[in-house]
């Protein structure tokens, strides 16, 4: 099977082992990789700013480098809801963009619902505590959310149950925000860091080791105020623990 | 009157300066949502319930009219006298009016946030009538002379022992009591005085029912019911779009409001008027306001579908983190954020991006308003009004001129993994920094994964 995978223009700079664990995980289930190296940005920046017309090229720019690929594959959440529910705005009627909606997929929906891969194998000893990326979680459903009454279900946590030794922090709020939001973190620069501490506090108490997420930018929030605030948690995107990484500051 | 621009997040960053405050503030309101979230659990059909409450909300709103004449002529038949307001000034006008003509000088109003949108007490006072808040929250603002910072828990920013000061002023309760009990009973006290004398009874109204025309207000302490049954004198104020059909329809909200709004299976009082008491008269007001125009819009126009639950400001992490009046407008929160901006986008300009598009409000709302795209398509239009500060516009536009150039963006970030661990912190972490005000940069790696890539690909 070959994809064309999805990487994040800050995960493609800032988070390159992200994207290479990526890559390992599919590689190891047989999936066939290309990387188009003119992809640059989905324009969420833009988008979620309401600068429409700045946005619009580059929605073109994306549906011209992956119309292609039989599927689209990207390990963020985020990009991936603004891919399937956002670009209608600029690229209704063009051709192959209703397809290109129907086979863009997140990194863990890839996995479970079109490879239906068996429990992945590995061990990861350690107590995890899944945030909930927003995007991942009410735009894709990805898990159940708590605002919402019906059988609970997450994929993250199917993929990494069957790791040997794992266990899960019960959180108090199962799903809040961190509030990085994109522009959001800095516009509204204080709402956005008192809602990361209010998660990281709450994973404190549950006794997370690793904070884990489907989305490396709620992690970028996190980890910039777990740095400042002196705090040692572990911060693994899903994809790095699926790729057997092991937990780097273990003392 | 010119408004002055309305900046949310400077707002939010002096209620979060408290830090105590807004924790607390956030976990009284968290507790509310929690305790929601229970109560929803308990009805298996509760998804099923949100489409229909959609459902009928949708259907009455596209054949409104018709549904109005309906209401008109079953209230009619009743004997309830129905006056038609476009703006706010016509509502305050008309229930100024029908008081005057009853020569009334004290009224008592149970909750209405109409009645706070086009801002009648203060019309009424300046006429010399007393207005009395009846609803135990809304008296404690009263008192405070502030307006209410949540739609159905209007006091929810004070403190017990704030209200103990409070009503010792007003009320001489003893100087530092703070027990709700006793605090409670105080006003109790205090309003049954005021039901006593009142010669005319203000209401909201939740639900009208078109087929009936009769209406139904819910509340949790009994005040609407007693504020109109002691005068000869009741006004209903309504929104156009508090209308359903049929009573049938009824059992859906009723079932979801006090659930979704509290946690409780069901308001306290849930009481249904169907004509005036003998003897006396019941008019109710019609009010457009505004919903007309909301109405037209294609984009917006879901937003008319609220039964003001206040679910979406409870959940709001912002909502909670920012205080109500952080939004400068009677409905605060993400529904407020819709309605305001919807309205003014230049006085509200800021309030489509007091909002991390988390979606938890879309997710809570029992009428299913997609509250948050409603808020991505109005920072649209805040660039359309050209109400996007241009710092803002500038950086969008430089970074689309980067990321249409691929070539551009390997170099910018190749610079900037570069330049950046090389400089000296305050040449960093400055001012001008927002993100590293409290938070540090990610570590820039050697490579990226483009070139790690290319580098495998080429091996
Ligand atoms: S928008 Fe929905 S959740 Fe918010 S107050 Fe209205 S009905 Fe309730």
């Amino acid at each position: 099977m070959r994809i064309g995978l999805f990487i994040p223009c800050y995960v493609d700079q800032f988070y390159p082992d992200v994207a290479v664990a990526t890559v390992e995980v599919l590689e190891r289930l047989g999936v066939e990789i290309d990387y188009p190296t003119q992809q640059t940005c989905c324009g969420q920046p833009m988008a979620n700013t309401g600068c429409r017309h700045e946005t619009r090229p580059l929605a073109f720019k994306f549906l011209k480098t992956f119309k292609d690929y039989p599927y689209v594959v990207c390990p963020s959440g985020s990009c991936v809801a603004m891919v399937r529910h956002h670009y209608r705005e600029y690229l209704d009627g063009q051709p192959g963009f209703e397809e290109l909606v129907g086979k863009t997929y997140e990194f863990c929906e890839f996995l479970v619902d079109v490879l239906k891969i068996d429990p992945v194998e590995g061990s990861f000893p350690h107590k995890v505590g899944i945030h909930q990326s927003c995007h991942a979680l009410r735009h894709l459903r990805l898990a159940s959310s708590s605002e919402r009454v019906g059988a609970s279900f997450s994929k993250m946590r199917q993929l990494l149950e069957p790791l040997e030794g794992i266990t899960f922090s019960e959180l108090e709020r199962t799903d809040e925000c961190c509030g990085f939001g994109g522009t959001f973190s800095i516009n509204e620069e204080a709402v956005s860091c008192s809602m990361g501490l209010d998660r990281i506090a709450d994973h404190q108490r549950a006794g997370t080791e690793v904070m884990t997420a489907p989305d490396m930018s709620c992690l970028m929030h996190m980890t910039g105020l777990l740095q400042r605030q002196g705090i040692r948690m572990e911060i693994m995107h899903i994809a790095q623990i699926l790729a057997g990484r092991e937990v780097s500051n273990e003392k | 009157m010119v408004q002055p621009r309305i900046e949310h997040a400077a707002d939010a960053a002096r209620f979060i300066q408290n830090a105590e405050r807004a924790h607390w503030h956030d976990q009284a309101l968290w507790f509310v949502r929690a305790k929601r979230d229970k109560a929803v659990a308990c009805v298996p059909e509760w998804e099923m319930l949100r489409d229909r409450a959609q459902q009928i909300k949708s259907h009455t709103l596209a054949h409104l009219a018709d549904y109005l004449e309906q209401f008109e002529q079953n209230a009619t038949r009743h004997g309830i006298q129905i006056h038609w307001a476009r703006t706010a000034d016509d509502h305050n006008r008309i229930v100024l009016e029908i008081l005057q003509q009853h020569q009334v000088q004290r009224v008592v109003k149970s909750k209405s946030m109409l009645t706070e949108e086009c801002g009648l007490n203060p019309v009424l006072e300046q006429h010399g009538i007393e207005v009395v808040d009846t609803d135990l929250g809304e008296r404690i603002v009263q008192f405070r002379n502030e307006p209410p910072s949540h739609i159905v828990l209007p006091a929810i920013h004070i403190k017990k022992e704030e209200v103990g000061q409070t009503f010792h002023e007003h009320l001489g309760t003893d100087e530092g009591a703070s027990d709700p009990n006793y605090l409670t009973e105080a006003a109790r006290q205090h309003l049954r005085g005021k039901f006593m004398a009142a010669e005319a009874g203000i209401t909201g109204v939740n639900f009208a029912i078109a087929e009936t025309g009769g209406f139904v207000v819910c509340t949790n302490e009994g005040n609407a019911d007693i504020g109109v049954s002691l005068p000869k004198l009741h006004i209903a104020c309504m929104g156009i779009e508090k209308l359903i059909p049929r009573a049938a329809d009824l059992a859906v909200f009723t079932r979801m409001l006090a659930r979704n709004a509290t946690g409780q299976p069901v308001t306290t009082y849930t009481s249904h008027f169907q004509g005036p008491v003998p003897g006396g008269q019941l008019h109710v007001v019609l009010v457009d306001n505004g919903r007309c125009t909301l109405r037209a819009s294609d984009t917006f126009r879901d937003a008319l579908r609220c039964i003001r639950c206040g679910a979406c400001l409870n959940t709001c992490p912002v909502y909670r983190r920012s205080g109500g009046y952080s939004y400068h407008a009677t409905v605060p929160g993400p529904i407020g954020s819709v309605l305001n901006a919807t309205r003014d986008v230049k006085t509200y300009h800021s309030l489509p991006f007091a909002c991390s598009l988390c979606a938890s409000c879309s997710d809570v709302c029992p009428v299913k308003i997609p509250l948050h795209e409603s808020l991505l398509d109005l920072r649209w239009e805040v660039v359309q009004q050209g109400q996007l500060p241009w710092s803002k516009r500038l950086m969008m536009k430089g970074a689309s001129f980067v990321f249409k150039r691929t070539w551009l963006y390997n170099l910018g970030g190749r610079v900037a993994r570069w330049v950046l661990p090389k400089l000296p912190r305050p040449l960093v972490y400055n001012r001008l920094n927002a993100w590293g005000q409290q938070r540090d940069l990610p570590e820039m790696p050697k490579k990226s994964f483009r070139q790690i890539y290319q580098e495998r690909d080429e091996r």
